[in-house]
């Protein structure tokens, strides 16, 4: 199975996953996907949103996802992360399936998410926040009877990762009492504390001035590394100085899946943004 | 025959009342998100309101005064208490609402004693509507279902043909575009609400006499509103419709059935006797289990079928 | 040190951080130390003040709504979960409790008296086993829904079962029965408070334990986010259904402590009535802080017991108390104590007490030309055979008079104008100084 579409394949002319056209299996020499989706449909009532996306992402990839407003890669993300479950077509993490699983099955699986608009626990000091992310993933669960006093892994973690964000001076600020951009960069603290190894950002430098997102990017590079993110942006600056490739979603399909150049000079992806006319005069004028 | 007939159209009447009461409950809480605990109050003040305007002018002045009192007092909770408690977050809501309710019976105990009141039937509406297979059916019956459909079919027709019914419609689901396209949401709030609070008591007005009026009345149906919401599904008119017709016919089925599983075991042969295990049980007439139907009904709606009936949307 | 969000106010820095002559808090683990040991000699003490048999049925009663409220407030404060049916848990417990009792007493069953509220809570337990994971599979409003209409359930079944809830009569017991250890029978007042003050300091202990454990922690990231709490790997409904057993455990060991006390179980235990009580006063306490359903409790005794005897009118009081709390303190008394404990950490709080006392003053007049006004309305209905003059406040009135009305209507009017007047006065002030400690605070980050 080809991670792109056709066309997308035969204009990019640059290497692609479309050589290696065959579906990879856990029965492989070849490691799974870190995150695959085949055919991934979703309608709310009879509007279908998401009309058969596919994608393949390799481990350690960082991948953005961009695409006009209302493509819906918001909800491609709710669909991967558990939110809300496909109508159709399947979502495979390392390999396994995780559609329609909830939330917190495919969390523990290794799949974590930041949300567009900012999602942390409002009433818990950051040291709090960071220290709930962490609880699951070092096999607490719900006992009632330690004390989180004396749960010396999970408070070096939130230790380690306070100090990642750079939030070390707001340890104990409420999570309501931050600024937005600290709260943003909470928001990743928590996303990454389970030690998730894929992460889906969703919009995270939304609202932020240019310094602030620059510093953010920063930020995000240095705790992702090694993981496997895919990051919903609209900034092309952001998008160029992150990604390695980029997915465009147009209508609730991808259309594109390259590299940024390869992305750039795709002409159904020209089309999407700036209307068949532009992307036809650029064609005829040989394009970047 | 009988029975069944009478039981069927005393559980009907008695099912539209519910849905009176629970239809602006549900556009209370869809519009505002707040289930107002009080909702039950404003059927006991227009029950109240009736007795004492009736005692004044006779009851057909109190069929269109009443309701007008209780919807004035609702919307003016709304601007001054609720309003207030809004930003707070949706239990601050609900508690000032039950807050209310609280405060409602012990002012109406004040006012009226705490024993029921002569709230009776208007004379012109007394006596059987018709006879059939011997039993009467009253007339006073068939007006509370007359009422009762023709309150919800204008409000059917405001919501849905009218311009103030279309601004209701989208700031039941998006308040602020409406604020923002300039319509006094505010308002449009504190007349929904007022007008919820104007619907029950209505069901009052209508219900009280027929049923009796004392302060218990709000805590008696009040638990029901509620399981009836749920099980419909919240926000959905059409579910606490059908939710409405179903408990108040299997309510009225259950407390004229006098069998119980005691007699059943019995014509099987079973002879069930005090010593046998879980007596307690099998003596129980479904007559005595009625109040706990709509419990039940609850209980095992959430198990089987959690969004309720036709619910669309989480509480 | 990590963050006690039901201890400290807001962003109240820690006093680990470098001390400023503005901090009178004490280095929080002495701190710790120094509140329960004055909490454990306040319990032990309290029956060797106040002496009166009175005062000790009180103070017994004080030690059973702590619990109550305490284990309420898990689920209300600590988990946002709204209940209206928290009696049942109570009341089962309760009734199992005097169960287990009379069979005690009928020697069928050596168990010693003071385990008796264990057998409450265990019951309770168990029910809650059973309702909790249907009640607990919606959240917020369905939620409440689902409680009151289990509540209701269960006080409905109360009426069909008469041999296990005792019908008109209640249930009734001794509990100067059974093994007795130490030659300690119960039978005296003083004996059951101890008894009772054991437990209390024992479940108060287990309770705030418990918002210091993992899932103590997580029930609180599911009251504020209970979607985020998905996304970091926990399932929602099972902290809070297994938070929901654990608050009905200590619900039904107050349950069980009530029916050693009062030695009779009446179905009142288990009706919306009763727990729409636990709600108001917990939240009347207030329930965003661990100690402000213990002063919930106290106040729940001190009303139903000294309030219900001075006016008949105190159930209509209560209500306006709680109807303007929710207004403008939603936090209840907790939040207000701690307000003020945050401003006196600033150094700021001397300031306030001219204000304070101009606000009390006004309010006190307020409220009583109100109070004369409702007192005289309800002499009119219920005490109508007496006549129409009523003693309030050591001044007779007479109801039925255009004067004794209009005073009263004179006094509160004026009262409200001159609140209205302090408070504006307060509220400046307030806002002046709640600016000040904020840029405090922000310096302070800054060093």
């Amino acid at each position: 199975m080809s991670a792109v579409m056709p066309d997308a394949a035969l204009n990019a002319g640059s290497p692609s996953q479309g050589s290696a056209a065959r579906a990879r299996t856990m029965s492989d020499t070849v490691p799974p996907y870190a995150l695959e989706l085949r055919d991934l449909r979703k309608s709310f009532g009879k509007t279908e949103i998401i009309r058969g996306a596919s994608l393949a992402v390799n481990t350690g990839e960082r991948i953005a996802v961009i695409g006009p407003n209302g493509a819906g890669k918001s909800t491609l993300f709710n669909l991967i992360s558990g939110r809300f479950a496909p109508t159709s077509g399947e979502v495979l993490l390392n390999g396994h399936r995780i559609d329609g699983k909830r939330p917190f099955e495919i969390n523990r699986l290794g799949l974590s998410r930041s949300f567009q608009i900012t999602n942390i626990f409002p009433k818990l000091s950051v040291f709090e926040n960071l220290r709930c992310g962490v609880l699951w993933s070092l096999g607490y669960k719900y006992t009632f009877l330690k004390f989180l006093a004396d749960l010396h892994d999970a408070n070096e973690r939130a230790e380690q990762l306070l100090h990642m964000i750079k939030l070390d001076r707001k340890r104990d600020v409420l999570g309501v009492n931050l600024t937005y951009a600290e709260q943003r960069a909470l928001e990743i603290g928590v996303t990454i504390a389970g030690g998730a190894n894929v992460i889906l950002l969703d919009e995270p430098t939304a609202g932020m001035s240019k310094s602030e997102t620059k510093r953010f990017i920063e930020l995000i590079k240095e705790v992702t590394v090694g993981k496997t993110l895919l990051t919903v942006e609209h900034d092309m600056g952001v998008v160029f100085g992150l990604a390695d490739k980029i997915a465009v979603v147009v209508y609730g399909e991808v259309i594109a899946f390259d590299t940024p150049a390869a992305v750039r000079a795709n002409q159904r992806v020209q089309e999407a943004y700036l209307g068949s006319h532009v992307a036809d005069a650029q064609a005829a004028a040989g394009g970047h | 025959m009988e029975f069944f007939t009478i039981s069927l159209l005393n559980g009907v009447s008695y099912g539209l009342l519910l849905f009176m009461l629970s239809s602006g409950l549900t556009l209370i809480f869809s519009m505002m998100g707040v289930l107002n605990f009080a909702h039950a109050s404003f059927y006991m003040l227009g029950a109240y309101f009736a007795f004492a305007v009736t005692q004044l002018v006779g009851y057909w002045p109190a069929l269109f005064v009443a309701p007008l009192i209780v919807g004035a007092l609702g919307a003016l909770f709304e601007r001054y208490c609720l309003r207030r408690v809004h930003k707070f977050g949706h239990v601050p809501e609900l508690l000032i609402t039950f807050g209310l309710s609280f405060i409602v019976l012990e002012v109406v105990q004040l006012i009226w004693g705490t024993s029921s009141v002569d709230y009776r039937v208007p004379a012109a509406l007394e006596g059987p509507l018709f006879t059939i297979y011997g039993t009467q059916f009253p007339a006073y019956r068939a007006f509370m279902m007359l009422v009762a459909l023709l309150m919800l079919v204008s409000i059917w027709l405001l919501l849905t043909r009218t311009r103030i019914g279309l601004v209701i419609q989208a700031a039941l689901t998006h308040p602020e575009t409406v604020e923002a396209l300039g319509h006094n949401v505010p308002r449009v709030f504190m007349l929904v609400f007022g007008g919820g609070a104007a619907l029950a008591g209505l069901a009052g007005v209508i219900g009280g006499n027929a049923f009796v009026t004392e302060p218990g009345m709000a805590a008696a149906v009040g638990p029901v509103i509620f399981v009836v919401v749920v099980c419909g599904g919240m926000g959905s008119l059409s579910g606490a419709f059908i939710a409405s017709l179903a408990i108040g016919i299997i309510q009225t089925f259950a407390v004229g059935t006098d069998s119980s599983l005691l007699g059943a075991a019995g014509t099987i042969g079973f002879d069930i006797t005090p010593q046998t295990f879980g007596y307690a049980l099998w003596k129980l007439k479904i007559s005595q289990v009625a109040p706990i139907l709509p419990f039940l009904f609850l209980v095992l709606m959430l198990i089987f079928r959690p969004k309720g009936l036709l619910g669309t949307r989480e509480g | 040190m990590s963050a006690v969000p039901q201890r400290a106010e807001q962003s109240a820095p820690a006093a680990s951080h470098a001390a400023t002559p503005y901090y009178r808090f004490q280095p929080f683990n002495i701190g710790r130390w120094i509140i329960w040991t004055l909490f454990a000699v306040v319990l032990l003490v309290a029956p060797l003040i106040f002496t009166s048999s009175l005062s000790q049925t009180m103070l017994t009663q004080m030690g059973v709504a702590i619990i109550v409220c305490l284990s309420y407030n898990m689920l209300l404060g600590q988990g946002g979960m709204l209940s209206f049916g928290h009696a049942v848990y109570s009341g089962l417990g309760a009734f199992l409790a005097i169960h287990t009792l009379n069979l005690v007493s009928k020697n069928h069953l050596p168990l010693p008296v003071s385990l008796i509220p264990l057998v409450g809570g265990v019951s309770a337990m168990g029910f809650a086993l059973l309702f909790g994971w249907v009640t607990t599979k919606k959240a917020a409003t369905p939620f409440a829904m689902i409680t009151l209409g289990i509540g209701e359930l269960v006080w409905a079944m109360s009426l069909m079962f008469p041999e296990f809830f005792g019908g008109e009569g209640g249930i009734s017991g001794n509990r100067v029965t059974g093994p007795k250890p130490f030659g300690i029978t119960f039978g005296p007042q003083i004996q059951l408070y101890y008894l009772i003050a054991v437990y209390t300091f024992v479940c108060t202990a287990l309770m705030y334990a418990f918002t210091r454990t993992p899932l103590g922690r997580m029930l609180n990231a599911v009251r504020d986010n209970p979607e985020r709490v998905e996304f970091v790997g926990y399932d929602t409904q099972k902290v809070r259904y297994i938070s929901f057993v654990i608050a009905a455990f200590f619900a039904g060991i107050a349950g069980g402590l009530a029916a050693l006390n009062f030695e009779i179980v009446t179905s009142e235990v288990v009706s919306g009535y009763r727990s729409g009580a636990y709600l108001l006063f917990t939240f009347l306490g207030g329930a965003t802080f661990f100690f402000g359903p213990i002063i919930g409790g106290i106040l729940m005794v001190l009303a139903f017991v000294l309030l219900s005897e001075l006016t008949k009118a105190w159930l209509l009081y209560l209500g306006l108390v709680f109807l303007f709390m929710v207004m403008y303190a939603p936090g209840g008394i907790a939040s207000l104590i701690m307000m003020n404990l945050r401003v006196a950490s600033f150094g700021r709080l001397k300031e306030l007490w001219v204000s304070y006392l101009a606000l009390a003053v006004t309010a006190f007049i307020t409220l009583i030309g109100a109070a004369a006004m409702i007192e005289m309305v309800y002499h009119l209905k219920l005490n109508a055979a007496l006549g129409p003059e009523l003693r309030f406040m050591g001044a007779t009135l007479n109801a039925q008079g255009a004067s004794s009305w209009f005073g009263a209507a004179f006094v509160m009017v004026t009262g409200i104008g001159l609140f209205e007047v302090a408070r504006r006065h307060f509220a400046r002030q307030w806002g002046e100084i709640q600016e000040f400690i904020e840029k405090e605070m922000k310096r302070r980050e800054a060093l």
